[in-house]
């Protein structure tokens, strides 16, 4: 990829914004304030220097406010940088959301007219577009509607539509992902991959860790608006996690509390070593441990997890053996278990699904908690939800004809 | 919907030279880009403003047409001295249309920023388009208007003058005013939102500080008039009387008394463009920080 050549190249970018400690919007209270207002100054980035190849898919990630949408700003012209500079060679698509720059007073066809334009584009050549951007849309038939009238998944389309149907060379995309319907984001993780493949630059901003390392390349680490990382998108999504959890050690637990007879009081992960683990990587052993409460007596308990991936697909699903299991749980008496999980499980977010039931009965739910705990397995992507020892074996055979 | 992806119309090629990206500014993006989209804006949002009523164009006419009906009333009627000032309906018309392009471009233009929010935080957008394409659509309203008010003057039974020809200095001169006063203003209400509830005052305030309704003729020997001819309008207006309306009216340099007094009223219009053209390139970088 670095054979590429250079696209983006920015040097020692520098952004800091003076917040008022209370905000002066009127004459009168400029008037009468006599002494300067007091400012914070919050620095959003300081010396940022980083290059991006053509045809790169480059993931930007942090925490909130470490300066990530300031420095998409920055590249796109929508702020000055205070200092430094950025030099970029292509069309840079003026956008940095979905939809921003549509008027919903306006149809459809007058809209993508108007958004070419903002591309840069004459005209004529904007409403060449408008076939491509609605085929793909599949918003044809709407071509004379008023954007007001479209229902939201319509608009989504129709943006993301002009979006990609643009001739910009260079994408600046912040958190797209988290927009539209499962369906889709499955049709934006489709353009995404081939994106990736193509001769288009892509700067993505987001959250998500399973989407960087999905689709990106490389990716770069902001924290208080300093790079901290840069490099494979998988090692940066690691420090990125760490980062997070480091000032957020708990997070997850979520029971139904008050009304169920058993409650989850506490759900973690280890790691081979017997230490927590709020992450793990791919292949590497997998333990999840849960600690519960009994609220009351309750009879011929069973316990169910399952690991569900981002698209709400159950991966696994297991539960504490038969044999094991005690008769009842008294009130007050508590629960632990310990599973260890061989783990096949792609790179991706999980979320951790409990079951409780009485009377070994799966129909007589005493909790259902669609959310105790939330992992990253990370690593290098490969096709499917989990991954299997495989062996291929390949030959080529001489053909009759020769 | 289908999942593959069709390769954008590569309408222009790559160039791989580094070019420096230099920031928001008042016209960023290149200049053809500039007029392409400040024209498209300023169509639509005309467009726009006629549908959805079942008489579109004419509710543009209806406002100034009342004002005047009213106001012809008050001043023939009941003050009277409308009756002294030759063709004073048409006058009256003639002025209220062409200051319309001044009140509701200005009007339209300082809360214009503020509202277009999404566009100037979310994309790379020349901001100068925004309070421009404001006074194109009063323009083109005026424009529309200005042919009824033909009609109605040629009716009234004002001759055709050589003199009309030069109604296009007179409407560039207002018009330029118009966007100066624009600039400044929509940069200005980014800062300090009170700047739109006093411009709805001070845009009334000019209105009669103007001679529209009554000819400055009117103010001799008073004060008032010194004050007047302070104001630049004054001076267009007067002279739009003389070269349309009525030829025996004085003209601008005779009611300024000579060309010399003529002198603050045109610094004051020179600076005005200035600043406005200064404050808005000045603030323009910043706006979608102040948001």
């Amino acid at each position: 990829m670095s054979a590429q050549p250079v696209v983006i190249e920015a040097r020692g970018i520098e952004k800091s914004f003076r917040l008022p400690v209370n905000k002066i919007s009127s004459l009168k209270e400029q008037i009468t304030t006599f002494s300067r207002p007091d400012y914070r100054e919050l620095h959003a980035l300081r010396d940022v220097s980083f290059d991006v190849h053509r045809g790169e898919f480059f993931g930007i990630v942090g925490r909130n406010g470490s300066g990530k949408s300031t420095l998409l700003k920055v590249l796109a012209s929508i702020y000055a940088a205070d200092s430094g500079r950025v030099r970029m060679a292509g069309r840079l698509a003026p956008f940095i959301e979905l939809g921003v720059g549509f008027n919903p007073e306006l149809t459809a066809r007058e809209n993508v007219e108007l958004n070419g334009v903002m591309m840069g584009l004459e005209r004529r050549q904007a409403r060449s577009r408008l076939g491509a951007v609605l085929e793909f849309a599949e918003l044809e038939e709407f071509v004379d509607m008023k954007l007001k009238n479209y229902s939201s998944g319509m608009l989504v389309r129709l943006a993301f539509s002009v979006m990609i149907q643009s001739d910009a060379e260079i994408l600046l995309i912040d958190e797209v992902l988290a927009v539209g319907d499962a369906a889709f984001q499955q049709k934006c993780a489709d353009v995404f991959h081939e994106m990736r493949d193509s001769e288009r630059t892509v700067i993505l901003v987001t959250h998500d860790m399973s989407a960087v390392e999905h689709y990106c390349h490389r990716a770069m680490l902001l924290h208080d608006g300093e790079l901290r990382a840069i490099g494979d998108p998988g090692e940066v999504a690691r420090k990125y996690l760490r980062l997070n959890f480091e000032s957020a050690p708990s997070s997850g637990v979520d029971s139904l509390g008050e009304v169920a007879d058993i409650v989850v009081e506490d759900a973690w992960l280890e790691d081979g070593d017997g230490q927590r683990a709020t992450n793990v990587e791919k292949g590497e052993e997998l333990h999840f441990c849960a600690e519960l409460e009994a609220k009351r007596d309750v009879e011929g308990p069973t316990f169910g997890f399952t690991f569900a991936n981002p698209d709400g697909v159950e991966v696994i699903g297991f539960g504490v053996p038969l044999e094991d299991l005690p008769e009842r749980v008294g009130a007050g008496q508590r629960i632990q278990i310990r599973s260890k999980v061989e783990n096949r499980l792609a790179p991706g977010r999980y979320v951790v699904r409990c079951w409780i039931h009485r009377n070994r009965n799966i129909s007589d739910i005493v909790l259902y908690s669609p959310h105790i705990l939330d992992f990253v397995v990370f690593g290098k992507d490969e096709a499917g939800v989990a991954f299997f020892e495989t062996e291929v074996e390949f030959e080529l055979k001489r053909g009759e004809s020769q | 919907m289908n999942a593959e992806v069709q390769t954008p119309p590569q309408v222009r090629p790559q160039s791989l030279e580094l070019r420096e990206v230099r920031g928001p500014s008042a016209t960023g993006g290149g200049n053809r880009r500039f007029f392409e989209l400040l024209w498209l804006i300023s169509a639509t949002e005309f467009k726009k403003s006629f549908h959805g009523t079942a008489f579109g164009y004419i509710w543009s006419l209806v406002r100034p047409l009342m004002l005047f009906a009213v106001l012809l009333v008050v001043f023939t009627r009941i003050v009277r001295f409308g009756s002294e000032v030759p063709n004073y309906p048409v006058l009256l018309l003639f002025n209220l249309v062409v200051f319309g392009l001044f009140q509701e471009g200005t009007g339209a233009a300082v809360g214009s920023v503020l509202a277009q929010e999404g566009i100037v935080r979310k994309t790379q957008f020349p901001r100068l388009v925004i309070p421009l394409s404001s006074v194109m659509v009063a323009l083109f309203t005026m424009g529309l208007n200005l042919i009824a008010v033909f009609v109605f003057i040629l009716f009234y039974g004002v001759d055709p003058m050589w003199t009309w020809l030069l109604l296009p200095v007179i409407l560039l001169l207002v018009f330029v005013l118009t966007c100066a006063v624009s600039l400044l203003l929509s940069a200005l209400n980014v800062r300090f939102r009170d700047i739109a509830i006093i411009w709805t005052v001070a845009a009334t305030v000019l209105m009669y500080g103007t001679p529209i309704i009554y000819p400055i003729t009117f103010l001799e020997g008073s004060f008032l008039k010194d004050i007047l001819l302070g104001n630049p309008l004054t001076l267009i207006f007067e002279q739009a009387r003389a070269w349309i309306i009525d030829p025996t009216a004085p003209g601008a340099v005779s009611v300024a008394g000579g060309w010399l007094n003529m002198l603050p009223a045109a610094a004051i219009y020179v600076l005005t463009c200035v600043l406005g053209v200064w404050v808005f390139k000045r603030e323009a970088p910043k706006i979608a920080e102040r948001l």
